[in-house]
């Protein structure tokens, strides 16, 4: 049956060899809802968001201090151990190989290589957990939320957080409301970093009018409308859903103070270093800029920290949310023009439940135009690589394998260079030389089998009553099973869903 | 010969999508030598940070510490100065071939870089209202020899349409055999969409030989590839340039200052690669919007309205400025934080391409931007 295909390749992530699935796709999606695991055995030994931001800070004390103290030409101090002031571990160090170059240029070619080595262990984490998961819908679904909530490893701050980001702020309730994932995430210290709100000071905040007070002291202080902006455009209501550039920036000057511990410098330090361990959510009532706001139309008296966090509940169940949100989960489910009846059923729902997501991917499992025959989506980079891997039956990686394929194939992880994430439609990805790539890279792995995979056998398992004429035939005339692999993995059933 | 049949083939295709009538009329009309670059400035560049305006009164208490670099930056007139980072596009200037439009916007007047690079790209009023974009609706005003490329791995919003058009970035991956490649092409015959994307990678791949080893990340090897795949007989007229890393909302002087050195660099490869054709070329550099007047808290500025446009290359009409300068004082900024657009962004491109390209201006200006409402086109852009 064509049914348990797309419970295959839509839903899930692909079929892999031992797959024990029964016969009701539906049934078989709705046990994986239970089955998810929040912390899958690759995910231990990942290190938390608190370790990897109090790690930077001590980095980026250690290179003043060596640019303070050593001039270009003082011979080479050794690193200090750590600053009095970091309450963080140290940076682990490996001794500093003599490059020639100046004692800071050799810590900062040594951070990036130790950032590198982070950044890649967290990919193949993520990865490894999607190739060995009983429950691929449900890792689906991480990834879908992971893009909803972008953040971009390519701002320096937040290479080595866009892993832990993931793992703690979008894992832990994958299966559980919208809310508490949208509190989450705006509380993690990636997307305050990522989106500048760790550095936003409100006009009238205590901390910007002592500093106005001596004007020598300190300049960039101020409001910065980056994050707000986002929430509402991209997090929750979505764009031209009737929000106004004031909101915007009432909304800015509400979240003030919401920052990160153990981060900023300067006088931004003085009030988010003392409370809290390093890389903690902390609200700082010093950059908060006072008094009520009005935001949608409506007054927002809250004092403090419960300012933001009244809006933020007020967005989390408002109408054009439900909207936005069912919109987009139509679009990746029953294709790049989501079926009006579809997001009217996923908007109703989530504004029954109040944004509870187990019901609205229920209500997907149920919908009949998430099972419209043939294929609907062309798959992103991402959904290629993971779903040929499965096919292959690969259960390990290399540490350089998957950050290296998913830069040579245009996807790098974590890194969407914007917050809105990867675009979600066939255009985004059905380029000549996209489509050319995943030949290049299927034709190196299909080799790496070395002929022991049988490809008419694995074709048909993949694709149950769902393989067409034309790659049926393209894979039975194969000169090798090698081949046949490679043309299974580019054929066109294999590159959409 | 492979490489003659596959253009036949991959050009009959396309005028058969636009239809049948020009098929006929394509393939009897002589391919142009004119070039046309579209490089795209991803994340609201700072237009007052790459010219900027340091005559206007107001300038240097807006801006702050962002004004430092331009304290012995070179001057282009009065006005305005360009950033020392650009020390090739200066070159250009001072040789007639650079042309900076400044206060320029597309219709767009809310602050969200995708609706903004929607409307950019797609030529619409407003984001989403058109399915295609400007520059596939010139592609079909063209013979339907000049193809047009993408130098990144998938087609730009600006590109896509119903004239199929070709993506191309380096890839580092080890190129697959040819046997492959055959039985590929065979088994895509009957898909509607990925048989004419591969005929366009199959063509491509012909045209850019080895060029997929030299890596090629770094913009003045982009530069170079564009030039490649521009100057090729038989090869793209159109190409389109992504750029991105202009979302400067911190730290902006290191950061602004680093992908100038970078556009910089890409424009003087793009012009040492075409060779002679670098007389016949147009280059418009444009972004979605601009930047606030002000310098924000962190170093940075936030989303803003009117922005600079640059038109280089050997076509271009250059060595000046062209603003009708609305000032810098607070009274004089669109609500009150931005710069206020005083020339649209659609009638100078229409009317740079139209011109550039021999072709009518007000039928060209309604195919690339069916919205616009100006009625008189912009003269002395590019030489004819």
């Amino acid at each position: 049956m064509a049914g348990m295909s797309i419970a295959l390749n839509r839903f899930g992530l692909g079929a892999r060899p031992d797959d024990s699935l029964g016969d009701e796709p539906r049934a078989w999606l709705a046990q994986q809802l239970e089955r998810y695991v929040v912390a899958p055995p690759p995910m231990a030994g990942q290190p938390a968001s608190g370790t990897l931001v109090a790690q930077f800070a001590a980095y980026r004390a250690q290179i003043s201090q060596l640019r303070k103290t050593a001039g270009p030409s003082a011979p080479p101090p050794s690193i200090p151990s750590r600053p009095a002031a970091a309450m963080a571990p140290p940076v682990p160090q490996p001794p500093i190989v003599q490059t020639g170059d100046g004692p800071a240029e050799a810590l900062r070619k040594q951070f990036a290589q130790q950032s590198r080595a982070l950044y890649n262990g967290a990919v193949t984490a993520r990865a490894l957990a999607a190739l060995q998961s009983p429950a691929p819908f449900a890792e689906r679904l991480v990834h879908f939320w992971a893009n909803h909530f972008a953040v971009s490893g390519d701002k320096m701050e937040v290479t080595n957080l866009a892993g832990a980001f993931e793992f703690e702020a979008i894992r832990p309730h994958v299966m559980g409301s919208f809310r508490d994932m949208l509190f989450a995430v705006e509380r993690h210290p990636a997307m305050l970093l990522f989106l500048d709100q760790a550095v936003s000071v409100g006009p009238n905040s205590p901390l910007a009018v002592r500093a106005a007070n001596r004007p020598n002291v300190r300049r960039n202080l101020g409001l910065n409308e980056n994050l707000a902006r986002e929430i509402l455009e991209l997090h929750t209501l979505g764009v031209r859903t009737g929000y106004s550039q004031a909101d915007v920036t009432e909304f800015a000057r509400a979240m003030t103070g919401w920052t990160v511990a153990g981060f900023g410098r300067g006088p931004v330090a003085k009030f988010t270093g003392a409370s809290g361990r390093p890389g903690d959510f902390v609200f700082a009532d010093a950059l908060h800029e006072p008094g009520t706001r009005t935001i949608l139309g409506q007054p927002w008296p809250q004092a403090g920290e419960a300012q933001a966090a009244a809006v933020l509940d007020h967005l989390a169940t408002h109408p054009a949310t439900a909207r936005h949100i069912a919109t987009k989960l139509a679009r990746h489910f029953a294709g790049d023009d989501p079926p009006p009846k579809l997001v009217a059923r996923l908007e109703a729902n989530f504004r029954k439940t109040g944004g509870d997501l187990p019901s609205l991917y229920r209500t997907l499992i149920a919908s009949p135009e998430c099972w419209a025959p043939g294929t609907v989506k062309f798959k992103s980079p991402w959904e290629w690589s993971i779903s040929a891997m499965r096919a292959l039956g690969t259960r390990q990686l290399q540490p350089n394998a998957m950050p290296g394929l998913m830069n040579q194939l245009g996807q790098p992880v974590w890194k969407p260079g914007s917050p809105a994430g990867w675009d979600d439609v066939t255009g985004a990805w059905a380029g000549p030389d996209a489509v050319l790539r995943r030949v290049e890279a299927a034709e190196r792995m299909a080799q790496r089998t070395r002929d022991q995979i049988d490809p008419r056998a694995r074709a048909a398992a993949m694709f149950p009553e769902a393989l067409s004429p034309a790659t049926t035939q393209a894979i039975a005339r194969a000169e090798s099973n090698s081949q046949g692999v490679a043309l299974l993995l580019v054929a066109p059933e294999f590159l959409r869903r | 010969m492979m490489l003659h049949r596959r253009h036949l083939l991959a050009a009959g295709a396309t005028a058969l999508m636009v239809s049948p009538l020009g098929a006929r009329m394509a393939f009897a009309a002589a391919p142009t030598e004119r070039r046309f670059v579209f490089l795209i400035q991803r994340g609201a560049a700072d237009g007052l940070g790459i010219v900027a305006p340091v005559g206007d009164p107001a300038y240097a208490g807006a801006r702050g510490d962002l004004a430092a670099d331009f304290a012995t930056a070179p001057r282009l007139d009065g006005m305005f100065a360009l950033h020392p980072a650009m020390a090739n596009t200066l070159g250009l200037y001072q040789a007639r071939q650079a042309l900076f439009v400044h206060a320029v916007a597309s219709p767009y007047r809310d602050r969200s870089h995708f609706d903004g690079q929607n409307v950019l790209e797609t030529g619409g009023a407003s984001a989403y209202q058109l399915k295609d974009g400007w520059m596939n609706r010139l592609l079909r005003q063209l013979p339907a020899q000049d193809k047009a490329i993408a130098l990144a791995a998938a087609v730009p919003m600006a590109l896509r349409g119903s004239v199929e058009v070709a993506s191309y970035a380096p890839s580092s991956l080890p190129e697959a055999s040819d046997d492959l490649l055959a039985r590929v092409t065979a088994m895509y015959e009957g898909d509607q969409q990925l048989h004419p994307l591969w005929q366009e990678a199959m063509a491509t791949r012909m045209l850019t030989g080895d060029l997929g080893s030299d890596g090629g990340r770094r913009a003045a090897d982009t530069g170079r590839l564009a030039a490649k795949l521009l100057s090729a007989p038989g090869g793209a007229r159109i190409a389109m340039i992504e750029t991105g890393g202009w979302d400067t909302h911190s730290g902006q002087r290191g950061r602004l200052g680093g992908q100038l050195k970078g556009l910089d660099a890409m424009v003087a490869a793009l012009k040492a690669g075409l060779g002679p054709h670098w007389d016949n070329t147009l280059v418009v550099v444009a972004t979605e919007f601009g930047r606030t007047v002000k310098a924000n808290g962190t170093g940075g500025t936030d989303h803003g309205t009117g922005s600079v446009a640059m038109l280089l290359g050997g076509a271009v009409q250059g060595g000046r400025v062209q603003a009708d300068w609305p000032g810098l004082g607070d009274a004089a900024l669109y609500e009150g934080r931005d710069l206020k657009p005083t020339t649209a962004l659609d009638v100078l491109i229409a009317s740079a391409v139209s011109r550039h390209f021999g072709l009518a201006p007000a039928g060209t200006a309604k195919a690339l931007f069916p919205a616009m409402t100006a009625v008189a086109g912009m003269e002395g852009l590019v030489r004819g």
